[in-house]
């Protein structure tokens, strides 16, 4: 009988395990023992991590598009359709339009996050973002344009993608106005929504004098309730009104709504055993990247490891031998600290991240990084 | 033990700080003035973390509630 393998998203985490899967399972996929789909809703893989530098004019959009038949191995049966629906009991996938539906024997959920600003009134009309590709575009109009004023960089949903990028914007934003000889004239606030700066404690007593030091003001129990695009204003649950001629919001996320409706989990997260990644709820479904309730950021770097262990755990149960790969909480996470410097964390379930100090040298890591992830992308490095 | 009903329930236990203040955070964003939102959390983080962000929001810390591995803290939105 030939087992099949389903992952939906073909994003980082999906494309890295379709390709991880198709070098692990080379003898059972030549030998018909196993087939492997990857279903994704666009041709096109899209790296987010490039957005960050849009804004700035350091990147193109392009630079984090490629078509994922020239990025998933050949074995890789892939299929261009939204799915629609998830039936755990039949294990059928079903699709937008007249596609027909699929049918599964392991399922693996890899849809990532889905931006949802219209959940808090007056963000549509009123705030930027670097978080899509459109919203990346815009800012760096804006941005082009803004001489003067102040900038309000608002973080409103999480758990959200890349847990750093905030910071890292601010960091960018400062550094950037002062060599173009306009910091004098722009303020900067950074609002978050809990007592620090960060999620993270750690990362949070880091970035805090880092931020008091470039006069990047602070606002701390900031949770936007609503923005007035009108009197460009953004005020929180807590009563603070803070006026801004450029905001900048990080907009609430959830993932995709069949996961709720198939009764995985909340807000589209699917509820996984942390070290297994299996949903909790259900049988041969697995979930990684953003869309798996780890309590981990949601990073490409997470992504990636994860699909490592959910390829070695599939690889097992198709040879009928029991799964034993598990996933430690591996995060990995370069930090810009301005246009040239950036810092560097590692940190899992048990040990904490320690930032590295900023240097140069991290800043081009972080670069040739994003530069090689397209050998990341198809299982080479 | 309190008679205390809540309107929704969070159960972040599991969740590694800071995540049942975000979590709570969320539900209350969610729901009506009046309701209470009740908040089960494992992180011992919570006990100051939760107080300090209700005052801070205008929101009533009805009670909390202490089991042997967990504790329950009842917000009202005001
Ligand atoms: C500005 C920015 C900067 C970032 N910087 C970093 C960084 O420096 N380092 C880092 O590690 N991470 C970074 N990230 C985070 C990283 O991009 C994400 O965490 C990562 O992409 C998650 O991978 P994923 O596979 O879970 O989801 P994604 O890569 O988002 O892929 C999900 C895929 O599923 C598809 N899909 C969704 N629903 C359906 C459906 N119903 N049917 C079919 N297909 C569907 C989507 O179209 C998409 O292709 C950044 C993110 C942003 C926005």
């Amino acid at each position: 009988m030939t087992e099949h393998v389903v992952i939906v998203g073909g994003g980082t985490g999906g494309t890295v395990l379709a390709n991880d899967l198709a070098d692990r399972l080379d003898a059972e996929l030549d030998a018909g023992d196993v087939r492997i789909t990857l279903v994704n809703d666009g041709p096109d893989h899209v790296y987010k991590p490039v957005w960050l530098y849009v804004p700035f004019g350091q990147r193109e959009p392009d630079d984090g598009r490629r078509p994922l038949d020239e990025l998933v191995d050949d074995a890789v049966d892939l299929r261009i359709d939204r799915v629609s629906e998830i039936d755990t009991e039949a294990q059928r996938l079903r699709f937008d339009g007249t596609a027909p539906a699929v049918d599964y024997d392991y399922l693996v959920l890899a849809t990532g996050s889905t931006l949802e600003p219209e959940r808090i009134p007056g963000l549509v009309d009123g705030g930027y973002d670097y978080y899509s590709e459109v919203g990346s575009t815009a800012l760096r109009d804006e941005l082009l344009e803004f001489t003067e004023g102040h900038l309000v960089l608002s973080v409103i949903g999480t758990p959200h993608m890349c847990p750093a990028a905030p910071l890292e914007f601010v960091f960018m934003a400062d550094d950037w106005l002062r060599e173009r000889g306009l910091r004098e004239d722009v303020d900067i606030t950074y609002t978050y929504p809990i007592q620090r700066v960060h999620g993270n404690p750690h990362i949070a007593e880091w970035a805090r004098p880092i931020m008091d030091d470039r006069g990047i003001e602070v606002e701390t129990f900031f949770n936007a309730e609503s923005i007035d695009p009108e009197a460009k204003t953004i005020t929180s649950m807590e009563g603070t009104e803070l006026d801004y001629d450029l905001l900048v919001t990080i907009p609430p996320h959830g993932g995709i709504d069949l996961i709720e409706e198939a009764g995985l989990g909340d807000n589209g997260w699917v509820d996984v055993d942390k070290h297994t990644l299996e949903a909790q709820a259900v049988d041969n479904v697995y979930a990684l990247g953003d869309t798996a309730d780890t309590g981990v950021p949601n990073a490409g770097s997470v992504a990636h490891y994860q699909a490592g262990v959910v390829g070695q755990r599939l690889a097992s149960e198709v040879r009928g031998r029991p799964p034993t790969a598990t996933y430690d909480g591996k995060t990995l996470c370069f930090i810009e600290t301005g246009m040239d410097a950036a810092s560097f964390v590692e940190f899992d379930y048990e040990n904490q991240p320690s930032p590295a100090p900023p240097s140069e040298k991290l800043h081009w890591s972080k670069l040739a990084y994003n530069d090689s992830y397209w050998l990341t992308a198809r299982g080479l490095l | 033990m309190t008679d205390i009903e809540p309107d929704e329930t969070v159960d972040a236990r599991g969740a590694a700080c800071p995540g049942p203040l975000m979590d709570l955070i969320g539900q209350i964003r969610d729901a009506e003035a009046g309701d209470v939102v009740r908040l089960l959390s494992d992180t011992d983080q919570s006990l100051t973390d939760v107080p300090e962000w209700a005052e801070e929001a205008g929101n009533e810390l009805l009670a909390v509630e202490e089991f042997d591995d967990h504790n329950a803290f009842y917000v009202e939105r005001s």
